[in-house]
C-alpha cells in the first residue's frame, strides 16, 4: 500500500526548505512571455467602443464610415441598438485592424446614439427609512452573491425567502455547480418559486435584521459599550497586465486562444458556447500572467469579441488587451463596506454584545455583506446589511472577497472598546479568543509571536501619542481567516526510460509559486533535483487543474503532484527490485539514487534505475481530491496575525507606515521562500489599499475619476516601511497538509493600519483609504461622523 | 498591416545590399522622397513627419533596427510590436509606472513617453540587451535570489531602474533607495525583495 501522506521532517530534502521560484531567470531576463506580448506574424488589434454614459439606452449604431477605412478587417456590434447599459465604460462595438492606431482612427469613427437614464454611483449610507427588500432575486443578483462569496446558508434563505426572477434550466444549474456553487446551493435554485422582477427598482436592498442572543440585554447589563463609523471605499484589482485575448482560426471549425486568466481549464467552455463550437475544438494557452487577484476567470465579452472579429479576419489572430482606464473601470473592484457599530464588553474586557447596520455597493448587483463581526462569535448579536445597486462596473472576487472590509469594521471597532476600556489590544484579544472557535489554539501561538517581533510591550502606549511635536506615533492590530481546502486538480507525471521526468497540469501560475511548489514535490517525493523535472502548464490539452481562486491551488495542484510521484515512484520501485535483490517496499528514492533502506550501498542511480522501466516511459495520473489514495493532503481554516507601527502627521494628515508585522499559518509551509514572498506582498497591497487606494466616481457623469496609474495611487517602494514575516512551521502547522495562502494575508493590514493611526492620534479615521483629507477631518470633527 | 520584413532586426555585422547601396551613392536622393515636408511655422523652417508612415531607425542592444512606422508610435511600441522585444511591459501608457523602463543614452525613461522618432540617433538598452545570451546580468541574479518578483509583470522595468539606480548610487542608502526606485509600481508587492537587491549590492550591468 502507497504511503500518500506528506513525509516527516526528517524525510523532506526539499519540503518546507528556503527555494528561489524555478521561473525566476525567466522572468529575470524579460524572456517570459505574456498574453499581453504574443506577437505572432499578421497580427491585427483590436478595439472596442464603449458606451460613455453610466447608464442608457443605445438608440443606433452607425458603423458604416468605419467598415470602409482602409485597414479596418472585421467590424462587430455586441450589443444592439435597443439594450441598456449599466455602467461607463460598458462593451458597445468592437473593431480589428491592421494595427491599434487604425483601429483606434475606426472606433472613432463609429458613430452610437444614446438614450441617457439617470444614473447613481453613490455608495454614501443609505437613508433610515428604506424598506427590507421582499423583490425575488434576478440572476445578476444570485451570481454576484455567488462571485462574493456569500455564506451558502445565506443565499439559500435569500433564494426561499424570495424567490427568484430568472428561470434557471438544467444546463445553467449544471454550469453552476461545476463552477464551484455547492450542491445545496444549486438545489436551492431548482426548488425556488418563480416571481416577475419588480419594475421599480429601489438602489437599496436591504437584509432582515439577524439576531442571536438577548442584544438589549446584554448591552443594558455591559460594563463598557463603543459606537463607531467603519469602512473601505471600492478599490479596483488594478492588475499591471490588463485583462485580455487574443484569437485565431487554423481552420473553420478549430480555435486557438491566449488568454490573460486565472481559470485556464474553465475557459474553453465558456467560450464554447458563446461561439457555439465544442469545447474541444478550442485550444487555451497561457504561460504567464501579470496578475489577477480574482478578476480574470472569464473570457469576458471582450475576449469572446476577439474569436468573432477573427472569424470575421479570416481567421487572422486578433488580440485585445485592454486599455489602462477601461481595466481600472470596468475590469473588477472590490465592493466597498461601511457600518455603525456598537460593541459592548462585560468588566473582565469579554466581548458581550454586537449591533451593526452596514451597507455597501458591488455596482449593479448590489454585492455581498461582509461577515460580521469577523473572527468572533460574540454570543448576543443585531445586524442588519443594505446592498446599494450603483450604475459601476460590477464587483470581482478580489483576494479574500468580504474579508477585510469585515476586519476593517470589526477589529476597528473592538479596537476603540479596548482604548475606551484602558486595555491594552493584545491583552484584549487574547481574553477573547475563546470566541474564535477553531482557529483559537493558532492565534494563541501566534499573537506572542506577533508581539514579540513589533516589540509590543515597550512600544505600546494608551491612545494617542502623548509626546510633544506634530508626528504622532501608534501601533494597531488585527487577525483574519479563511478557508483554502485544495481545488480539483488532475496532472500527468511521466518518468521517461533515460530518466527525465515531466509533468504535465492546465493549471497558471498567478506569480505566486505555483509551478515552484509542483516541482518541489515532485522532486522531493522522487528524491531528484528540481531541474531533473520538467513542468508543462499553462496549455488546456493538459489534465485538467482548478482555476486560481479563494486559496485553493497551492492544495489541489500539491495533491494531485504528490499522488501521481508517490504512484510513479512505487511502480519504478517494483520494476528496479529484482536488480537490487529486494522487495519494492524495501526501496527508498533518495539523492538522485533508488536503494536499500537497510542496506544503502546496494543502490542504482536515478538513471539506471529509470532505465529498468523499458523502451517505453510510463506516465501515472495524479489526481485530487482522490477518496482511493488517502490521507486528505490538504486542508481548510487559516490564522493570522498583523501588527502595525505607523507616524501621522497632525498638521498635514499624511500617515506612514514604520513597520509591518505578519504572522500566518498556511497548514505545511511547501516553500519557505515564494511563501514569505506571498505574505510580504499582501502587506504592500494592504498598504496601499489601506493609505492610497480608491475608485472615485463622478456623481455628475457617473464616470470613474481616476482611471489611470496617477490618481489611482499604489504603494510604491518608499512607503513600505520595515517588514517582519513568521510563518507557522512545524509540530500543530505542518500535519494539517498543504493550504493556500493567495486570500488569508490581505485582510488584516487596512484594520491593524486604521488601529495604529488610532493609537497614534487619538481619534478613529473611520473610512479608508487614510487620506490626509479623512485624517484630518477626523482630527477636527472626532471620529463619529465622515464623508464617503 | 506589420510585414515580415520590418519584424527582423537588421545586423549591423555586415554590409547587407541595403547598404552598399548608400555606400555607392545610389540611394542618396532617396530619403529626400520619403523624408519630412519643410513648412513654416513661427518664422522658422520646420520638419513635418507624416501623418503616413515615415523609415524610422533605432539603435538597440547595440543594433540597428529599421522599420516603417507612423510617427504617432512610441519607443514602446515600436520595441514590442515591430522589433518583439516585448521584456518592456505597457501598463499604465502615460509615463507614470516604470513598467516600460528602457535606457536611453544610458538614462532610464518611460518608453511609453517617448516617440520611435525621436529615439533615432539614441543607444537603447532594453532588459534583452541587460542579460548576455542565458546569462543572467549581477541585477537579475539578485532578482532571483531576493525573490523581488512574483508576477514578474513590473520585473524588467524593475530591473532596468535597479540597474542604472545602481551604477548612480553604489553604496545606496535606504533614503537613496526610497527616493531612486520610486518611479516604478509593483501590483504583487515585492518592493521589499527589490530593497533587499539594493542592500545588496550586485554590480551593474553584466560585463
Amino acid at each position: 500500500m502507497s504511503e500518500y501522506k506528506w513525509p516527516d521532517p526528517a524525510t523532506r530534502p526539499l519540503l518546507g526548505k528556503r527555494i528561489s521560484r524555478v521561473d525566476g531567470p525567466l522572468k529575470a531576463s524579460g524572456r517570459a512571455k505574456y498574453t499581453y506580448d504574443y506577437n505572432p506574424n499578421g497580427l491585427l488589434a483590436g478595439k472596442i467602443l464603449r458606451c460613455p454614459h453610466a447608464h442608457a439606452r443605445i438608440v443606433s449604431i452607425d458603423s458604416s464610415a468605419a467598415e470602409k477605412m482602409a485597414g479596418v478587417k472585421a467590424v462587430k456590434v455586441l450589443q444592439q441598438p435597443g439594450t441598456e447599459i449599466f455602467w461607463a465604460g460598458d462593451e458597445v462595438v468592437a473593431v480589428a485592424a491592421v494595427d491599434e492606431s487604425t483601429a483606434e482612427d475606426a472606433i472613432r469613427a463609429i458613430k452610437v446614439q444614446y438614450e441617457v437614464l439617470p444614473h447613481s454611483v453613490s455608495d454614501a449610507e443609505p437613508p433610515t427609512n428604506v424598506g427590507v427588500s421582499s423583490g425575488p432575486i434576478s440572476r445578476d443578483d444570485f451570481e454576484d452573491m455567488e462571485d462574493n462569496q456569500v455564506p451558502d446558508e445565506q443565499v439559500i434563505a435569500a433564494i426561499k425567502a424570495n424567490g427568484i426572477s430568472f428561470k434557471p434550466d438544467d444546463k445553467y444549474l449544471k454550469d453552476a455547480q461545476a463552477s464551484g456553487v455547492d450542491p445545496k446551493v444549486v438545489e436551492a435554485l431548482r426548488a425556488a418559486k418563480y416571481a416577475e422582477a419588480t419594475t421599480a427598482r429601489s438602489p437599496y436592498k436591504k437584509t432582515a435584521v439577524q439576531k442571536q442572543g438577548d442584544p438589549d440585554k446584554a448591552f443594558t447589563s455591559a460594563a463598557a459599550v463603543s459606537e463607531g463609523l467603519y469602512g473601505a471605499s471600492c478599490i479596483t484589482h488594478c492588475c499591471l497586465e490588463t485583462h485580455g485575448m487574443a484569437s485565431e482560426w487554423p481552420t473553420d471549425k478549430d480555435l486557438v486562444v491566449h488568454v490573460s486568466t486565472q481559470n485556464l481549464s474553465g475557459i474553453a467552455p465558456q467560450v464554447s458556447e458563446p461561439l457555439g463550437i465544442p469545447a474541444g475544438n478550442i485550444q487555451v494557452l497561457q504561460q504567464y500572467i501579470g496578475g489577477g487577484f480574482g478578476s480574470k476567470f472569464s473570457p469576458d465579452r471582450w475576449g469572446i469579441a476577439t474569436a468573432q472579429l477573427s472569424k470575421a479576419a479570416g481567421g487572422k489572430p486578433v488580440k485585445i488587451m485592454l486599455e489602462r482606464d477601461a481595466e481600472q473601470e470596468v475590469a473588477g473592484m472590490r465592493p466597498s463596506g461601511f457600518a455603525r457599530v456598537k460593541i459592548a464588553a462585560d468588566k473582565d474586557g469579554k466581548l458581550v454584545a454586537w449591533e451593526s447596520r452596514s451597507w455597501g455597493t458591488g455596482g449593479v448587483g448590489g454585492g455581498g455583506s461582509p461577515p460580521l463581526p469577523y473572527i468572533f462569535e460574540i454570543p448576543n448579536q443585531r445586524k442588519q446589511h443594505i446592498a446599494i445597486s450603483t450604475n459601476q462596473g460590477s464587483a470581482r472576487a478580489w483576494r479574500a472577497p468580504n474579508h477585510p472590509q469585515a476586519a476593517v469594521i470589526t477589529m476597528t471597532a473592538i479596537e476603540d472598546l479596548t482604548a475606551k476600556m484602558n486595555m491594552d489590544p493584545v491583552d484584549f484579544i487574547t481574553r477573547n479568543l475563546e470566541l474564535t472557535g477553531p482557529r483559537e489554539k493558532i492565534y494563541r501561538d501566534e499573537l506572542p509571536i506577533a508581539a514579540e517581533l513589533m516589540d509590543w510591550k515597550n512600544k505600546w502606549h494608551p491612545r494617542g501619542d502623548k509626546s510633544a511635536g506634530p508626528i504622532k506615533r501608534g501601533l494597531g492590530l488585527s487577525l483574519h481567516t479563511w478557508g483554502g481546502r485544495g481545488h480539483n486538480s488532475d496532472c500527468d507525471l511521466t518518468i521517461h526510460p533515460d530518466g527525465s521526468v515531466e509533468i504535465k497540469m492546465a493549471t497558471q501560475d498567478l506569480g505566486t509559486g505555483c509551478r515552484t511548489i509542483i516541482t518541489i514535490v515532485a522532486a522531493d517525493t522522487l528524491g531528484i533535483p528540481l531541474d531533473n523535472i520538467k513542468l508543462l502548464i499553462g496549455d488546456s490539452r493538459y489534465p485538467v487543474s482548478g482555476a486560481s481562486g479563494g486559496s485553493t491551488t497551492s492544495g489541489g495542484v500539491t495533491s494531485s503532484t504528490r499522488r501521481a510521484a508517490v504512484d510513479a515512484r512505487d511502480q519504478l520501485f517494483a520494476k528496479v527490485a529484482p536488480a537490487l535483490k529486494a522487495q519494492p517496499e524495501e526501496l527508498e528514492a533518495v539523492n538522485a539514487t533508488v536503494r536499500v533502506k537497510s542496506d544503502p550501498s546496494r543502490s542504482l542511480r536515478w538513471k539506471e534505475a529509470c532505465a529498468k522501466i523499458g523502451a517505453m516511459p510510463m506516465t501515472i495520473r495524479g489526481k485530487n481530491p482522490d477518496k482511493s489514495k488517502p490521507p486528505d493532503l490538504t486542508n481548510s481554516g487559516v490564522g493570522g496575525v498583523q501588527m502595525a507601527d505607523v507616524s501621522v502627521d497632525t498638521e498635514t494628515g499624511i500617515v506612514r507606515v514604520n513597520k509591518m508585522v505578519a504572522v500566518q499559518d498556511c497548514g505545511l509551509v511547501v516553500d519557505v521562500k515564494t511563501a514569505e514572498s506571498q505574505v510580504l506582498g499582501a502587506l504592500i497591497m494592504g498598504i496601499s489599499y489601506a493609505l492610497y487606494e480608491e475608485k472615485i466616481l463622478d456623481p455628475v457623469t457617473g464616470r470613474m475619476l481616476n482611471p489611470n496609474m496617477e490618481f489611482y495611487r499604489l504603494a510604491g517602494i518608499a512607503d513600505i516601511g520595515e517588514m517582519k514575516v513568521h510563518m507557522m512551521t512545524g509540530k500543530g502547522y505542518d500535519e494539517r497538509g498543504v493550504i493556500g495562502l493567495a486570500e488569508p494575508p490581505v485582510v488584516s493590514p487596512g484594520a491593524a493600519i486604521s488601529n495604529a493611526v488610532a493609537n497614534a492620534i487619538g481619534v478613529r479615521v473611520p473610512f479608508l483609504p487614510l487620506t490626509p483629507a479623512r485624517v484630518l477631518e477626523a482630527l477636527e470633527n472626532g471620529g463619529t461622523h465622515a464623508t464617503v | 498591416m506589420k510585414d515580415d520584413s520590418t519584424r527582423k532586426p537588421e545586423n549591423t555585422s555586415g554590409v547587407s545590399r541595403r547598404d552598399f547601396m548608400k555606400i555607392s551613392g545610389v540611394g542618396v536622393a532617396l530619403p529626400l522622397v520619403l523624408g519630412p515636408k519643410m513648412v513654416e511655422a513661427a518664422g522658422e523652417e520646420v520638419a513635418v513627419h507624416g501623418p503616413g508612415k515615415v523609415p524610422i531607425a533605432l539603435t538597440v542592444n547595440g543594433k540597428k533596427l529599421t522599420a516603417q512606422l507612423e510617427p504617432r508610435v512610441t519607443l514602446l511600441d515600436a520595441l514590442r510590436d515591430n522589433f518583439d522585444l516585448t521584456g518592456a511591459k505597457r501598463v499604465c501608457d502615460r509615463g507614470v509606472c516604470g513598467a516600460c523602463t528602457v535606457l536611453m543614452d544610458g538614462k532610464t525613461v518611460n518608453a511609453c513617453a517617448v516617440l520611435a522618432i525621436d529615439a533615432q540617433g539614441k543607444n537603447i538598452t532594453t532588459i534583452e540587451g541587460l542579460a548576455k545570451g542565458d546569462a543572467l546580468s549581477p541585477v537579475m541574479q539578485a532578482f532571483v535570489a531576493h525573490d523581488a518578483q512574483q508576477c514578474g509583470f513590473c520585473t524588467p522595468g524593475f530591473i532596468v531602474a535597479t540597474t542604472h539606480f545602481l551604477e548612480q548610487h553604489p553604496n545606496p542608502t535606504a533614503e537613496d533607495i526610497r527616493r531612486g526606485l520610486s518611479g516604478n509600481y509593483c501590483r504583487c508587492g515585492t518592493y521589499n525583495g527589490i530593497r533587499a537587491v539594493a542592500l545588496a549590492k550586485p554590480e551593474g550591468r553584466a560585463s
